[in-house]
């Protein structure tokens, strides 16, 4: 990592980061089953049926194990109810609306994590999805409570603002790296903490979008409902066409990537940006291109949250998505089915929340779950060790001897 | 392949030192001594330099608050016109000029908020220390992990396993040392995982340390809402270690009831980070922690461990990190809150960036940044007036302006983040 | 000391980078490894050195057995390494680099660097040297360091010496002061094992020679040996290096630089009013010691560094602040000489490679999107006709040999109407089959009529490839000169003098 140098520097960060994403579809798996396992163990241990079983554990085993299956058992279904199918529910409606709600929330979730993705891809690491998210949803916030326009153009300008914003304020992320080599990492987090003062203030501010006759709080009005995004499933869901906005973004970037001469040239820096300044590459246009790009795609994620409620809205409205993107792009391998899945799988974590919290367990297992998912997957030889997996299969002879040779313990 | 460059071969060029520097710095002196000067308030403040209880009580300094903003705001002018004229001379602004023109600025733009009221100087210096010691140790711990070259960017949530443990263990056990310990070993043992990945197994560092950051505000969450929240008075009521004064010390005028009225865990800092310099730059073992973060292979070849001196440094680094993390629990407020560290271990990050991996030039970094959230806080209540979200940013907007450049070229160890691989 | 290798086997995977290697090299004895490029010669330095170890073998010191867990031991044991990129850290100052590793300290673990000069002073005393203890390592010129390095290794009794291409960044002179510093050292008793592709320099210095080709020694030879019997034994079969050509046929100018300048990273002058022209048909050669403003011109020819004067133009179109792309789209092809670093993306397929600075339209564009079939079909003849041994044209460029990286990246830019040639170290690491096939090359584009500058460190190519040579000294250029002059008085260009 360098800081600050005077030329931009890509680091051999990106030749690992691409190892990471390298892996297969199988290791992702296996890393949310070891996630989902220990997970199971905190359930345990928070159980005060278990803990009570534990204390005469030598005396009657049975219990304890009895107890710990019952967390385990309770805990899991209550997230299986409360995400895909709700086999206790009165009506039909209530039994499925959990699987609308998964993908509610799995629509921001899977735009940011497409953004994530395509700067890891470029080599590049956005940990700034939170500020980016807040920047376009607050000019989306203005487009929709301070505009009036008609029906249908209004939610087209809004979500269309909520892009560019997000977009411009991940460009300057790359115009500073391009310009002044200061590492995105650190110049994303300063813009997240940046971009949550002035949107508060906005927010604070009766003269900008403090809601009409709103308190002391930061909170801004409703969007109006020709800007909201309208409901899918009729009144009875709460899924909107913001789903929709996010699946047009994984066919959006699985061309870019896999298909466009420009994705093949965010490859290419990110894969070797002096061979690619060589190639005749303007490496640091690439930089602003890349994180304008992700930038927009994480407006997707924007409206989502913006445009996609009934009610104002609050500086807390990015929630934990800026990190849960990253946790999505890492476990979806910055592809574009990947980065479906996880969405769809880390949506679901957040559609459960309600019904553990029925059963007295603290839905904030889910970040645990979550955490030990992306530790796993952020390291192959762990998953590889646990599992007993065989190394990876050695390429020809001749390609790692002379690897060997040319890099002489200096790296990968 | 890089070729060696050396500079004695060519002839050197006429070349001036970037003026990025005296250009922002003639700009913040402009501002300063026309808004807070010129166009400042006329109301009178009372810099109070000691508290009622202090040994030596010097009485309030009273003055208008433009004078202020005009005598400070001319001095900032000077500071710039030095730099200017060092650019001229090719050479750079040494950074505690740099450090010295930002406490100024900090200085005027108090006196400006405290218009009509009274500026308790040795209140907010006094603060300003116990904010910036998690900070200063963060970034100790970051300093010990970048110069042997493992970016530590899981500082944030070695700070949060302090905070936490130091809380809970402190309170359950009712014996804050115990928990001080407990804090920093379990910290440690977070910066051995990041150790452990980053040198065996050669996953990209900064990919786990935001891992590692998510995976224990995960667990940390879920403990406090399924544990803390409803057993909070049994498990995170530990209290704070006593204030002691020491004695001599504190009594000088001013600054001894800021610096030596305080509690061990500053103590601590305040031994910690001169032991830091002088282990770093002095000794055998800081010799090879730095050749270690310079050039591990050039290490290795005289028989130096790599793996194992970046293992030591990384993990130790994690132990003083973690006593950061008690410092915000039981070294401040005692109980221990949802996400408390809440960023801070970033700040620690650019601290350690804007001290250009330097602990003095740290420790200074960190004491500004502690000063602007006193400032925040206390300008919340004496003038609500202003736009407190916009204080909010400060910190980070000059973090920012540091890492675009403002503070000069840095120069991190040159391994800094590259995993050493034998062959 | 006598130092014996005895059956050293080491495999990376399923190859066998040192096959059952004998070695004994005598006390006092200069004793050439020789072996070409990608031989095994510097891994089994790095088996020796502790760096490595073997799978198979003893290292026998003096009648010893030793087993070298790191560095460290072998240090102790008295093995001393230059290695071919210095081990020293920059920041640092010359005695501090020196007793890295075996710090004389004070109490509480101060360094006393009071003892570290003064060892410094010794030692470079002894020899003649002249280092200053307490300058910082990156103000040395290359020279310098590499007398750090040896002091370095004299500091902890060396007993045995091993030179890893010593020679690579020196001046013929310079060379000469080596080997010269060699024999005293070996006079003083200490066993030197040198190890080079250069024959010349093993016929001048060594008393022993042991070859080494594809991991495995295939014999001794005497340094009274002559230089085909040697290259012989090298390669495996008679070389012949020396090209064939045709008289120039001078045409017209097509590149002129004039009084360029290029300012470098530590605002020095790396490239110092540089005037010169190529001739359509002619190579023009550019020599020069490793590190004298070579790399900075060609970057600053291909437009990846901005000149602060002077001009280029190519014909008659100045280019002098062109990018990259526009040099590109001009016809100049850019062999850079760091393949791996900016000649290749090792990540993407051979195919990808062949279009990473064509990207913007045909043949492999079409519209937004890649000519997939296009780019398979032109993958496919350019494997065919530049010989480039792989399993198939989706295999990743990282996985091929030095010899086959460096013909994709031929093959990339010989493949496109051109109107320039630039190769920097164009056969650098390279086995010697593809040294011919890419010597080849460069002088049909030559006898096609393009103007070709050739930028190399090694006499020899520059000697037989080029119509005139260009020497390059600090950044300027101390000559233009026929191809047919002396290497001394080459030589004697590279260290600065003008002719």
């Amino acid at each position: 990592m360098s800081y600050g140098t005077e030329t931009p520097v890509v680091g051999r960060g990106a030749a690992v980061i691409r190892e990471i994403m390298s892996g297969g579809s199988a290791r992702a798996l296996l890393s949310v089953v070891a996630g989902f396992v220990i997970g199971a163990i905190f359930m345990v241990f928070s159980s005060e049926e278990f803990l009570a079983a534990a204390q005469y554990l030598t005396s009657r085993p049975a219990d304890a194990l009895g107890a710990a299956w019952t967390a385990i058992a309770e805990g899991y279904s209550a997230l299986f109810r409360g995400s895909i199918y709700n086999y206790k529910a009165d009506d039909i409606v209530a039994a499925f609306r959990p699987m609308t709600e998964t993908l509610r929330f799995a629509g921001p979730l899977i735009a940011s994590g497409l953004g994530i993705a395509l700067a890891f891809r470029v080599g590049l690491f956005n940990i700034g999805a939170s500020g980016q998210l807040l920047f376009g949803a607050l000019w989306a916030t203005w487009i929709s409570t301070r505009v009036s326009l008609p029906w249908g153009v209004h939610l087209v300008v809004a979500v269309l603002v909520a892009i560019l914003g997000a977009a411009a304020y991940g460009a300057v992320v790359g115009f500073l790296k391009a310009r002044t080599g200061a590492h995105e990492v650190i110049v994303t987090i300063m813009l997240n903490y940046i971009a949550a003062g002035i949107l508060t203030f906005f927010f604070r501010t009766p003269e900008l979008l403090r809601e009409v006759d709103g308190g002391g709080t930061p909170k801004s009005d409703a969007p109006a409902t020709t800007a909201q995004l309208p409901l899918l499933l009729g009144p009875d869901f709460t899924l909107h066409a913001g789903f929709i906005l996010a699946i047009v973004g994984v066919f959006v970037y699985w061309w870019l990537m896999e298909r466009s001469t420009l994705g093949f040239r965010f490859r290419m820096v990110g894969h070797n940006a002096d061979a690619a300044r060589t190639a005749g590459i303007n490496v640091e246009r690439t930089f602003v291109l890349a994180m304008a790009a992700s930038g927009a795609f994480v407006g997707l994620a924007a409206a989502n949250q913006a445009l996609g409620v009934q009610a104002g809205l609050t500086p807390d409205m990015d929630g934990t998505i800026g990190f849960d993107a990253i946790t999505v792009a890492l476990l979806g391998s910055s592809t574009a089915p990947g980065v479906l899945l996880a969405g769809l799988l880390f949506g679901a974590f957040k559609a459960g929340a309600p019904q553990m919290q029925v059963i007295g367990l603290s839905p904030e297992i889910t970040g645990v779950v979550q955490g030990f998912i992306v530790l796993f997957i952020a390291a192959p030889p762990l998953v590889r060790a646990i599992f007993r997996l065989p190394p990876p299969q050695k390429t020809t002879v001749i390609a790692d001897w002379w690897q060997k040779l040319t890099t002489k313990g200096d790296a990968k | 392949m890089s070729t060696v460059v050396t500079p004695g071969l060519f002839s050197q060029v006429d070349v001036t030192v970037s003026r990025k520097t005296p250009y922002l710095m003639v700009a913040f002196a402009v501002f300063v001594l026309v808004a807070f000067g010129f166009a400042g308030k006329t109301e009178v403040v009372a810099f109070q330099w000691s508290k009622e209880d202090d040994l030596i009580h010097l009485p309030d300094f009273l003055v208008a608050s433009n004078i202020v903003g005009l005598v400070l705001g001319a001095t900032l002018v000077a500071i710039a016109v030095v730099s200017f004229v060092l650019a001229q001379r090719k050479s750079v602004t040494p950074i505690w000029l740099t450090l010295m023109f930002g406490l100024l600025a900090v200085v005027a733009l108090l006196a400006w908020l405290a218009a009509g009221n009274t500026l308790p100087f040795a209140f907010i210096l006094g603060n300003a220390v116990v904010l910036a010691v998690p900070l200063a140790l963060g970034a100790m711990g970051g300093i010990m992990s970048e110069r042997v070259g493992v970016v530590n960017i899981a500082i944030e949530g070695q700070l949060l396993t302090g905070a936490f443990l130091a809380a809970v263990v402190g309170s359950l056990t009712d014996n804050l040392y115990l928990g001080l310990i407990v804090a920093m070993i379990g910290a440690a043992l977070l910066s051995m995982v990041l150790a452990v990945f980053a040198i065996q197994y050669l996953v990209d560092q900064i990919i786990v340390g935001v891992v590692l950051n998510v995976l224990v505000l995960g667990i940390t969450n879920f403990l406090y809402a399924q544990w803390l929240s409803s057993d909070g008075q049994n498990s995170n009521f530990p209290g704070t270690f006593p204030i002691i004064p020491i004695p001599g010390l504190s009594a000088i005028p001013i600054i001894g009831p800021a610096l030596f009225e305080a509690r061990i865990t500053t103590y601590l800092a305040y031994l910690i980070i001169p032991v830091l310099w002088f282990i770093l730059f002095k000794t055998r073992l800081g010799l090879r922690a730095r050749a270690v973060g310079e050039h591990p292979l050039a290490a290795d070849t005289v028989g130096i461990n790599v793996a194992r001196t970046r293992f030591w440094w990384v993990t130790i680094g994690g132990l003083v990190a973690g006593l950061g993390g008690a410092a915000l629990t039981i070294g401040a407020v005692g109980a221990f809150g949802r996400n408390m560290s809440g960023g801070q271990g970033f700040i620690a990050l650019a601290v350690v960036i804007l001290g250009r991996w330097h602990p003095f030039s740290a420790a200074a970094a960190a004491l500004l940044f502690g000063f602007s959230i006193v400032l925040r806080i206390w300008a919340n209540q004496v003038s609500p007036g202003i736009p407190t979200d916009f204080i909010t940013i400060v910190p980070y907007v000059v973090t920012l302006i540091a890492v675009v450049g403002f503070v000069g070229r840095v120069r991190a160890p040159a391994a800094d983040g590259q995993p050493y691989i034998k062959g | 000391m006598k130092l014996e290798l005895r059956g050293i086997t080491k495999r990376f995977g399923a190859l066998v980078a040192n096959d059952h290697i004998d070695l004994v090299v005598n006390s006092g004895e200069i004793h050439a490894l020789l072996g070409e490029n990608g031989a095994g010669k510097s891994t089994l330095m790095n088996v020796l050195y502790g760096l490595y170890t073997a799978d198979e073998g003893d290292i026998v010191l003096d009648g010893v057995v030793h087993k070298f867990k790191g560095p460290g031991d072998a240090m102790a044991a008295g093995i001393g390494m230059v290695h071919q990129h210095f081990m020293l850290i920059p920041v640092f100052t010359v005695a501090e680099n020196v007793v890295l590793g075996h710090e004389p300290t004070g109490i509480l673990d101060t360094l006393d660097l009071d003892s570290a000069r003064k060892l410094v002073r010794e030692i470079s005393d002894r020899f003649g040297f002249e280092i200053d203890p307490d300058a910082l390592v990156e103000d040395l010129p290359v020279g310098a360091q590499q007398r750090v390095e040896i002091i370095k290794a004299l500091a902890r009794d060396a007993k045995v010496l091993v030179l890893d291409e010593p020679t690579a960044v020196l001046t013929p002179q310079e060379t000469d002061e080596l080997m010269g510093i060699m024999k005293g050292l070996a006079k003083a008793g200490t066993s030197i094992v040198f190890i080079t592709h250069k024959l010349r320099e093993v016929q001048a210095v060594s008393d022993r020679i042991t070859v080494i080709r594809l991991g495995a020694v295939v014999g001794e030879a005497k340094p009274t040996d002559s230089a085909a019997t040697l290259a012989t034994m090298m390669v495996g079969r008679a070389v012949d290096l020396s090209v064939t050509k045709k008289a120039p046929k001078h045409g017209e100018a097509g590149l002129s630089v004039t009084g360029l300048t290029v300012i470098g990273d530590r605002n020095n002058k790396v490239v110092d009013s540089v005037s010169f022209e190529v001739h359509a048909g002619e190579v023009l050669a550019i020599a020069g010691v490793q590190g004298n403003g070579q790399t900075e011109l060609a970057e600053a020819l291909v437009g990846l560094r901005t000149p602060s004067a002077g001009s280029i133009h190519l014909g008659k179109m100045d280019i002098t602040h062109s990018s990259v792309r526009e040099v590109i789209d001009a016809g100049v092809g850019y062999i850079p000489e760091d393949r791996s670093k900016d000649g290749l993306v090792g990540d993407f397929t051979i195919a990808e490679n062949f279009m990473i600075n064509r990207s913007y339209g045909p043949p492999f564009a079409k519209g937004l999107t890649i000519d997939f079939a296009n780019r398979e079909r032109i993958a496919a003849e350019l494997i065919d006709a530049y010989d480039v041994r792989t399993p198939s044209q989706v295999t990743l460029a990282k996985k091929l040999s030095g010899g086959n990286q460096q013909k994709v990246v031929v093959a990339r830019e010989l493949s496109r109407e051109l109107n320039l040639l630039i190769a920097s170290q164009p056969t650098r690491g390279v086995d010697v089959g593809s040294i011919e096939f890419i010597h080849d090359r460069i002088i049909a584009t030559r006898e096609a009529g393009k103007p070709v500058v050739i930028i190399s460190t090694e006499l020899d190519e520059v000697t037989s490839l080029a119509d005139r040579i260009a020497v390059m000294y600090r950044g300027r250029i101390v000559g233009i000169v026929d191809a047919k002059t002396s290497r001394e008085t080459l030589g004697r260009m590279m260290a600065g003098a003008t002719v």
